[in-house]
């Protein structure tokens, strides 16, 4: 059945998104279609178990961490704003928008939002800092049953010894961006369409 | 005496008469009579032309209307929307730490944190497009067919194209849908009944004959009760006795579709109602391969039964679609081994159906197969191309799953379809967890391969 995707989506609606995500207006009819065809409820909102039902997702070891990023704090349910306020983290940064005003608000596809996004795959209990236990078990979800908890272990201390630089044995996000600078992020965290 | 019937009742009894009896002159003269002996007028390929000229003006209409108002038109894109990158988990992983570090490669740390974004981006990919979850519902179509099911675009229809849908509305139910309704209650019942009586007969040659010119007559008429117009393709290739026909699967019509152009033994349950009825009166004029709800979870039983029916070279050849369950007709999905174990030759046959004049596909969670039926009824039509397909063998040191993938293959190139590993089953279920388990285990190895891991 068709999704019909235009007429349940308001210009208004549209215009907004454009401006909050960047997006153009094909790629989000494109991605409000994607969105209802994963509503298996039909009522407007995606449950942690849409996402899942996406095999690809679900084979992914950091998968529920990814789901789990676009659900706000204590929420199971996400709009179209939400989802494409997260998705929006991984637009391609286009070259006129890399020398934009400073004082206007940072786009949620900067090189710091990006970090940001992955900053939070580690840390799960939300704190701003990424403990030595935080790590551990991000990687034991990387590595399955592959790799014993003490060869694990060195590797947690060896990440956390390089980072952190206040002694406080937890990765801070400035230390995690510091860690990071020479990475290419734009093009490793970002997604390009195809239209 | 007073009179029953005024002068106008008889009238109208008169006229009401003459036009039933002209109508079954028609259906029985331009449908039933060509059925039975397998000619065609050539109507139907009429109609399909024409057809596509009407969607073609239509789909310009729609464009211009959304000019006009200055807006964009929704397009599917039944092609990716993003673009994916084939690379594999360790060149994607290398890359990210080279562009991070000044060091060799060679004594670079086992872990970076970078190594995430690998995951992340793949992860988000999945989520605005996946090659499996769409392959469940029905494919959208590029230019609008008329049909209010298939529109995105309702608010640029002129008052023009309202009104031909509108005269489609009118035609598709009221003309077209008794018209099917009609003759597919004349299929199924001359059926029922034809099965029934030859079943009477000895076993021999006669009543083989008679099974065949019986069965290919009524699923021909029961193709036309849905118009559906089928170009076969390689037909030198058709499934011999003792074979096997194995053929991807997109709806309960692909059944009819290919058993109006030969004799199969079926494959399947035996249901309650009206199809166990239709099931039970098959099987007294040829033999098919009917189990019992219980059967069909002992795979022994059923591999058994199936071998015993090809090593009888009398037998017709046995249809089944080893995917299991219906797909979109975009891709094909995983191949059951099933059918492979069994050393019978297979002979492969795509099915590709053209979804501007009705999508064919039976989507069982949304719709039950009355609401299904009714729907097909109702659609402009079914055109589809059948390709029969040199036959395989299982070749030596090649094993059931390997067949079955090559089997795959060659049914999706034929057909235009995308070949997919993923299960059909997936509609359903749960993806199994030894798929992510693969990737833990080779993104394990980028952690410093010197190390010995747990378990191999």
């Amino acid at each position: 059945m068709g999704s019909r995707a235009s007429t349940l989506l308001r210009e208004e609606e549209i215009e907004e998104i454009k401006k909050e995500t960047g997006f153009s207006h094909s790629q989000i009819t494109r991605l409000y279609s994607r969105f209802t065809s994963l509503d298996k409820g039909e009522n407007g909102t995606l449950s942690r178990e849409d996402f899942q039902r996406i095999p690809e997702l679900a084979i992914n070891p950091l998968g529920d961490r990814i789901i789990n990023a676009f659900f706000p704090e204590g929420e199971d349910q996400v709009n179209f704003r939400g989802f494409m306020r997260t998705l929006a983290h991984f637009r391609p940064i286009e070259d006129n928008e890399k020398n934009k005003n400073p004082t206007a608000s940072e786009p949620l596809n900067s090189r710091s939002n990006k970090l940001l996004f992955a900053f939070r795959l580690y840390d799960l209990d939300r704190d701003d800092k990424i403990s030595r236990d935080e790590l551990l078990q991000v990687l034991r979800m990387m590595v399955g049953v592959n790799i014993s908890d003490e060869q694990l272990g060195s590797i947690a201390d060896r990440t956390i010894q390089e980072a952190d630089t206040n002694g406080d044995s937890c990765i801070s996000f400035q230390e995690f961006i510091k860690v990071l600078e020479k990475v290419d992020v734009e093009q490793k965290m970002s997604i390009r369409f195809l239209h | 005496m007073e009179l029953f019937f005024n002068p106008f009742d008889n009238l109208l009894c008169i006229l009401l008469g003459i036009s039933f009896t002209v109508w079954f002159t028609l259906l029985l003269v331009f449908i039933i009579v060509p059925a039975i002996f397998g000619v065609s007028f050539g109507i139907r390929r009429l109609y399909m032309k024409t057809l596509l000229k009407i969607f073609e003006w239509a789909t310009l209409r729609i464009e211009r209307g959304a000019k006009e108002k200055n807006h964009h038109l929704y397009k599917p894109y039944s092609n990716a929307i993003i673009a994916r990158e084939p690379t594999s988990l360790e060149e994607e992983i290398k890359e990210i730490r080279r562009s991070g570090s000044n060091k060799d490669l060679d004594s670079a740390s086992e872990f970076e944190m970078s190594d995430i974004f690998y995951f992340a981006r793949r992860g988000v990919e999945s989520i605005m497009d996946d090659e499996v979850t769409k392959r469940f519902s029905a494919e959208e179509l590029e230019s609008w067919n008329l049909l209010t099911r298939s529109n995105n675009n309702f608010t640029y229809i002129s008052l023009r194209l309202t009104v031909l849908w509108g005269l489609g509305l009118l035609i598709r139910y009221g003309f077209l849908l008794p018209l099917r309704v009609t003759l597919a209650f004349t299929g199924v019942g001359l059926l029922v009944f034809l099965t029934s009586v030859i079943g009477l007969l000895p076993n021999g040659r006669m009543k083989n004959f008679l099974s065949e010119k019986v069965h290919l007559m009524c699923y021909r008429i029961c193709v036309r009760a849905l118009t559906a117009i089928i170009t076969y393709h390689d037909s030198e290739n058709k499934p011999k006795n003792g074979g096997i026909c194995v053929a991807n699967h997109t709806s309960p019509i692909d059944v009819i579709i290919l058993a109006s152009d030969g004799c199969y033994a079926m494959v399947g349950q035996i249901h309650g109602g009206l199809m166990g009825v239709i099931q039970r009166s098959m099987v007294k004029a040829c033999p098919h391969v009917w189990f019992e709800r219980s059967e069909v979870k002992d795979r022994h039983l059923v591999a058994k039964r199936l071998s015993d029916h090809v090593q009888d070279k009398s037998k017709l050849p046995i249809l089944i679609f080893p995917e299991g369950t219906c797909i979109n007709n975009t891709s094909v999905m995983m191949f059951k081994k099933g059918s492979f174990e069994i050393g019978a030759t297979v002979y492969p046959v795509a099915i590709k159906y053209d979804p501007r004049f009705g999508d064919a596909f039976w989507n069982s969670s949304k719709f039950g197969m009355v609401s299904y039926l009714l729907r097909m009824m109702s659609s402009w039509a079914i055109v589809c191309s059948v390709w029969y397909l040199p036959p395989m063998s299982r070749e030596e040191g090649e094993d059931a799953v390997q067949f079955a993938n090559r089997v795959k293959a060659a049914i999706a190139r034929q057909g235009g379809l995308v070949d997919l590993l993923w299960d059909g089953g997936l509609k359903r279920e749960k993806v199994k967890d030894t798929f992510k388990e693969e990737q833990q285990k080779l993104y394990s190895k980028m952690l410093r391969p010197s190390w010995t891991p747990l378990t191999t």
